[in-house]
């Protein structure tokens, strides 16, 4: 095969695999994050403790979790037809990456919910907030970072899956990798394919860490303009510390008596 | 600065016979049992105990973060328990009334991803605030605690005294009556802890702001507290106003804020603790007590401090002979207006008794 042979079904094959993944993610996340707030929301010490409503949503998680993505997708045949029209195609194979998506990243999600601190749940709760304030303004805020993370794992995941949704004619990268590398020995192809889709995990991995990563610096002290604020810190740091900490307090103080 | 005191005799919190028990797992275990506690409008009262006391759950109760399984609490005179319901969520009723009481935390639980000045806008979020109004009053506030330079920055930033000097100024955004501070200097260096206290008290008296704060230490009630209740196994065990405690015969309390050390020098002495308190505290009454009754009294340990604005003095002496022959002299200093506690005193009973 040529490289001109090659190029529009690779360029085919890009096209189809974004497309996929794309709106699988999306309704991963519009899916999956709810669903994962209420599964710390309904837990025992939870703000709507319901422990039935834990379990269950709980056990259906657990199911479409172990569900191999090839038989879920036959599975979901009825309910993708009713839905899209029909069972081939790319809109066909974003409902079974969609539902094989939504409890895989709710459980990402549940466990970064977790992870934020029960303070500043009480803290806003002492502040009269409710239940929907509580989870706006502190639980997926703060959990931020972790979301993002999260949400990188499951489009990297779903880059996986998405290889399998050629056996419903949907096409993508992995499909190529498969058809024509594997099955017809077109070594070449495959190859790069599978160079193409490294890349790809790398740069959206990269993407994820680094928008992560901003976000919590912002939370975890140095943020804004950093080269600026680096420079600030080391003139601050050769200048002895500690009386500039004491006499920032004592001034501080002072302000409060006059005020 | 108006140093006077705010207090008035209307009663801002009331508890009674506020009982909490925890139940996990077939065990139960009773953080609180019948707890009736009076906090008067615009006084700083501190609750003091070891942790296990139930000091936290009962400043959790005040604002119902945690609902007391049998009593009432009543905050500016009106019923929170009524508004409780029945499920683990919070009605409209309770969360305005929350918002009317501000509450500060051991470990500030500010907000990483916001500002300072957003973290102080959050209670006026909540509130429905429009957002001028709301950037005016965090900065207004954010003035008032000392940090009006800080708005743009991050908690992360910022030291121990600072952050907390922001929870300060989040907790007082939803103009409340009653400030709750569930050990707010406990994280804090001793310097910055005096600094804290100092802003505490400072708004006490500008704003008439009653302050219910529950710490483990005695420094804390002994710098800004009018009254103070301690605590023990859920029980309050001894509570009132900083003089009434030292005027009490016995209290562990004032014995507590006043550690006077020192042991009797043999067995035919008498150790007497002597309190002194407003004009008591500059009249020479020692030496007075000695020229009278012709006696040597040597001084086992004192010390004078300022507790609740008040000069306040105690101080541990040595009589020679027993306590039997030392029953005048210590009725004349008794007859003097001073508080006075013989040391080891219910052991001799005892000895007597036998």
């Amino acid at each position: 095969m040529t490289w001109s042979e090659m190029r529009p079904l690779l360029e085919q094959a890009c096209w189809d695999t974004l497309y996929m993944v794309g709106w699988s993610t999306l309704i991963a996340v519009v899916g999956g994050l709810p669903l994962g707030v209420l599964l710390v929301l309904t837990d025992r010490g939870g703000l709507l403790r319901n422990v039935l409503a834990n379990k269950v949503i709980g056990q259906i998680v657990n199911v479409a979790r172990s569900m191999p993505f090839i038989i879920l997708m036959v599975a979901l045949m009825g309910f993708t037809r009713t839905i899209t029209g029909t069972t081939i195609g790319r809109e066909a194979a974003i409902v079974p990456l969609a539902v094989g998506a939504i409890p895989f990243f709710a459980r990402l999600v549940e466990t970064a919910v977790r992870e934020v601190d029960h303070g500043l749940v009480e803290a806003v709760q002492a502040m009269g907030g409710n239940t929907w304030t509580v989870v706006r303004r502190v639980l997926v805020p703060e959990s931020l970072p972790s979301l993002i993370s999260s949400a990188t794992t499951t489009v990297v995941a779903l880059i996986g899956y998405s290889a399998m949704a050629g056996t419903v004619g949907a096409g993508g990268l992995g499909d190529i990798a498969i058809r024509y590398g594997y099955q017809r020995f077109e070594t070449g192809l495959m190859w790069i394919t599978v160079a193409i889709l490294a890349v790809v995990i790398s740069v959206i991995q990269l993407a994820g860490d680094l928008a992560a990563r901003g976000l919590h610096r912002r939370g975890g002290g140095s943020g804004g303009a950093p080269g600026l604020r680096l420079l600030k810190a080391r003139s601050r740091a050769t200048a002895p510390t500690a009386p500039v900490e004491a006499t920032e307090e004592a001034a501080a103080a002072d302000v409060g008596k006059a005020a | 600065m108006p140093a006077h005191s705010t207090v008035t005799e209307t009663p801002v919190i009331t508890t009674s016979g506020l009982t909490k028990v925890y139940r996990s797992r077939g065990r139960e275990v009773t953080a609180l049992d019948g707890v009736d506690l009076h906090v008067r409008e615009g006084e700083v009262y501190g609750v003091i105990g070891q942790s296990g006391a139930g000091k936290s759950s009962l400043i959790r109760c005040v604002n119902l973060l945690e609902r007391p399984t049998a009593g009432t609490v009543t905050v500016a005179g009106q019923d929170l328990t009524a508004l409780a319901g029945r499920g683990p969520r919070a009605g409209r009723e309770l969360r305005r009334a929350r918002s009317r009481i501000g509450m500060v935390f051991q470990h500030f639980n500010l907000l990483s991803t916001r500002t300072v000045q957003d973290n102080v806008e959050l209670p006026l979020e909540i509130l429905g605030t429009s957002g001028a109004e709301r950037s005016r009053k965090a900065l207004e506030l954010l003035d008032l605690v000392g940090l009006s330079d800080k708005a743009k920055a991050y908690p992360a930033q910022l030291s121990g005294g600072q952050k907390q000097r922001v929870g300060i100024a989040r907790a007082l955004a939803g103009d409340p009556k009653v400030l709750l501070s569930d050990e707010a200097t406990s994280a804090l260096d001793p310097e910055t802890t005096r600094s804290v206290l100092q802003l505490l008290r400072d708004l006490n008296r500008q704003l008439g702001l009653t302050v219910l704060l529950i710490t483990h230490e005695m420094d804390v009630v002994k710098s800004i507290c009018d009254s103070a209740a301690l605590m023990a196994n859920g029980r309050i065990t001894e509570s009132g106003t900083v003089s009434e405690l030292l005027a009490t015969p016995g209290s562990e309390l004032a014995a507590a804020l006043f550690p006077v050390g020192g042991d009797a020098s043999g067995d035919d002495r008498t150790v007497i603790d002597v309190t002194f308190q407003g004009d008591a505290a500059t009249r020479p009454v020692i030496s007075q007590l000695s020229r009278t009754y012709n006696i040597d009294i040597s001084i086992l340990g004192a010390a004078m401090d300022t507790v609740g604005g008040r000069q306040v003095g105690r101080m541990r002496i040595e009589l020679p002979g027993r306590y039997e022959e030392n029953v005048v002299p210590v009725g004349f200093l008794r007859e003097q207006g001073l508080r006075i506690d013989v040391v080891g005193e219910r052991q001799l009973v005892k000895d007597g008794a036998e």
